[in-house]
């Protein structure tokens, strides 16, 4: 299992190219694009301007106003258009931009998109990648900062991919867009300009398969997009203090890969789960219910979740950062579960 | 652009052949409907269906200017749109018994109808999805390099949704092609659609999008032939979307079970009985000599047999099995 070692500070592995979060994207989406004459690019922003975070740049250029095609602020006609051009074999990107923006548009995806392959008893099918930024960065308020992939991930007929590093971005997007399902493609606004190591040659990485982000051996955190990265920061706090963390990103959370962390957790005994998303009825109880349900004998501690606050995303900057994990308070959390304060 | 209404006046009967083929598609909608409400009444249907009854011009006179490989995008209240696409009477029927034989293996049932084979995007359980899924098989066919036509069938309900402003700006926007069918049965389940909005013209809020908007006299079917062959022409001229309100009314209640009389006056449905197309296309064609009665009443024949054929077809096809339950939540081929 290949693990990419990037920072959210850009501090990156010598010996291979290194592009951002970002340009992966890009350089994905312009492999399968020239693979695949039917994926076709549609959302607000992606065409000249290049997408807001630049997650479509030069796409336009190279492929033209048929291909890459900007859209008034309709996210509920992107996306049941997207719905209906896939019906026909069409490979649609449509690129919510931002995944709260998602909601004006969810009954297109649970209704419609998850259901049709089913319902229709696999007489049709629809490869449709819905592409969002999640997260929040720099007070970006209620509306701008949300962390929807649970929600997602408890459709059937849906899959969610969460990418934490440039080279996850690179590989999962070309499984994403191989994948004749509709695919939810969360990428975290804060990581586009980080950088890391990306392969030149073509790889993909199949979804449902984890990465250890970190090998340790006192006690599994499970992290998804940014929270890997200030996991990786705890983990720094953990190690001055003699605690051995592993780190498991599990990169699709639809599907997720269990065996992978019922392993880490079989050898740490212990369990916690990082989330910018809710507490509640999300990704991280989840993953403690399959751990409970799965790996009980391996337990020596309470399994704990360390996620954000429930309360709505707040422009105030010192309340969003008390709100949402970070690397101290997970050391903290995670010290305490071995007795320490 | 204005919408305009058009008058009935200035059509001319078509050929025979034309006319006994719209004939035979409202008639088989009618049989089906009925065979439909017959199986019903027994318990054996799953569910709750919606009838056509009444509106039948609708799906028979736009489908007419179809072919086999352009797209429809249907509503809850689908069957004739389906049948009128080319959805068999057996594979309909059997759907709307939950049987493996359905055109959806029994997964979809009433309101969601499928089948690739002739182009059918789904009838909806949703007001109205089918606006957005039509504008996007008509991206995807242009994208294509193809020429097919979508359709989307939707209803004056549909036309107070915010898909319907969507989906049609962005139609017109990037010019597909694309026609817009809002059949204007007066009550959005029951609510009169003049108490749902203040325009209650649907036919002018095309001038709100740039395209043309039509109204017509949705139970007479050679008017609807007329308007949506145009409307068509235009599409796969690469000319855009057309939106084409049909004025129509269903006999029945919103779904089988609400008799629908406790927000509709009895004079009023017995005079939209009155104006019943299929009789309506009969009686023009004998009146002009382009058909007889024997013609018909051959059709008739024909229909009910087709009928019978379907529904015995349909009852004796088997449950799915428990056993595929988790089949297809997934595609699982990777390209």
């Amino acid at each position: 299992m290949q693990t990419a070692n990037t920072t959210l500070s850009g501090k990156v592995q010598e010996g291979s190219r290194v592009i951002t979060y970002a340009e992966a994207g890009v350089e994905a989406v312009r492999e399968e694009m020239r693979r695949n004459p039917a994926i076709f690019y549609m959302g607000q922003g992606v065409g000249v301007r290049g997408g807001n975070f630049q997650q479509s740049r030069g796409l336009h250029k190279e492929f033209g106003d048929a291909r890459v095609r900007d859209t008034p602020i309709a996210e509920r006609a992107q996306t049941g258009l997207g719905v209906g051009a896939a019906l026909t074999g069409r490979h649609p990107i449509v690129d919510i931009v931002f995944l709260d923006f998602t909601l004006e548009a969810l009954g297109e995806i649970v209704q419609q998109a998850s259901t049709i392959h089913y319902i229709s008893n696999g007489r049709f099918k629809v490869p449709l990648l819905i592409r969002a930024a999640g997260g929040g960065i720099r007070s970006t308020g209620p509306h701008h900062s949300h962390t929807f992939w649970s929600f997602f991930a408890h459709i059937p007929g849906l899959k969610v991919a969460v990418p934490s590093t440039p080279y996850d971005v690179k590989g999962l997007m070309k499984t994403a867009l191989r994948d004749e399902n509709p695919v939810i493609f969360i990428e975290h606004k804060a990581l586009y300009n980080s950088k890391g190591p990306v392969p030149e040659e073509e790889y993909l990485i199949p979804f449902g398969k984890a990465a250890i982000a970190r090998p340790g051996k006192d006690v599994t955190l499970v992290a998804l997009g940014k929270m890997v990265a200030i996991a990786q920061q705890a983990a720094a706090l953990l190690e001055a203090r003699n605690i051995s963390v592993e780190i498991i990103d599990p990169r699709t959370i639809a599907p997720l890969d269990k065996a992978t962390i019922l392993q880490s957790v079989a050898k740490t005994g212990r369990l916690a789960i990082v989330d910018e998303a809710y507490a509640s009825c999300g990704m991280a109880a989840e993953i403690a219910a399959i751990a409970v349900a799965e790996g009980f004998d391996d337990l020596d501690a309470p399994v704990l979740r360390i996620c954000t606050l429930p309360a709505p995303h707040t422009f105030s900057p010192t309340v969003d950062a008390y709100l949402v994990p970070s690397a101290e308070k997970i050391a903290a959390d995670v010290a305490a579960m071995f007795g320490r304060h | 652009m204005k919408s305009k209404q058009t008058t009935d006046n200035a059509i001319s009967m078509p050929a025979a052949e034309t006319v006994l083929s719209l004939y035979r598609t409202m008639v088989l909608i009618r049989e089906f409907e009925l065979k439909a409400r017959e199986v019903f009444r027994t318990g054996r249907m799953p569910g709750f269906i919606h009838v056509y009854i009444g509106e039948e011009a609708v799906a028979a006179g736009v489908c007419a200017q179809l072919r086999k490989d352009d797209y429809v995008a249907s509503t809850h209240r689908g069957h004739g749109h389906a049948l009128a696409k080319g959805v068999t009477a057996r594979a309909a029927m059997a759907e709307l018994l939950g049987a493996v034989d359905g055109c959806s293996g029994g997964r979809g049932g009433t309101m969601h109808l499928y089948d690739p084979e002739c182009g059918f995007l789904g009838s909806n359980g949703v007001v109205p999805p089918g606006i957005l899924i039509a504008a996007g098989a008509a991206l995807g066919a242009t994208l294509h390099g193809g020429n097919q036509v979508a359709v989307s069938f939707f209803g004056d309900g549909g036309s107070n949704n915010g898909a319907f402003h969507e989906g049609i700006n962005m139609a017109a926007t990037w010019n597909l092609p694309v026609v817009f069918v809002c059949e204007n049965n007066m009550y959005a389940t029951e609510m009169p659609f003049s108490q749902a909005t203040k325009n209650t013209n649907v036919a002018s809020r095309a001038a709100a999008y740039g395209i043309p908007g039509v109204q017509v006299d949705g139970n007479n079917v050679l008017e609807v032939l007329r308007e949506a062959g145009k409307a068509v022409g235009r599409a796969r001229r690469g000319e855009g979307p057309t939106l084409i309100e049909c004025l129509t009314y269903r006999w029945f209640g919103h779904h089988e079970g609400d008799p629908g009389t406790s927000y509709r006056e009895k004079d009023e449905i017995a005079s939209w009985k009155a104006r019943d197309p299929v009789k309506r296309l009969k009686a023009e064609a004998i009146d002009g000599g382009v058909a007889t009665e024997q013609d018909f009443a051959a059709i008739d024949d024909e229909i009910r047999d087709v009928l019978e054929d379907a529904a015995q077809f349909a009852l004796a096809s088997p449950l799915e099995s428990v056993e595929t339950a988790l089949r297809h939540v997934y595609q699982e081929a990777v390209n």
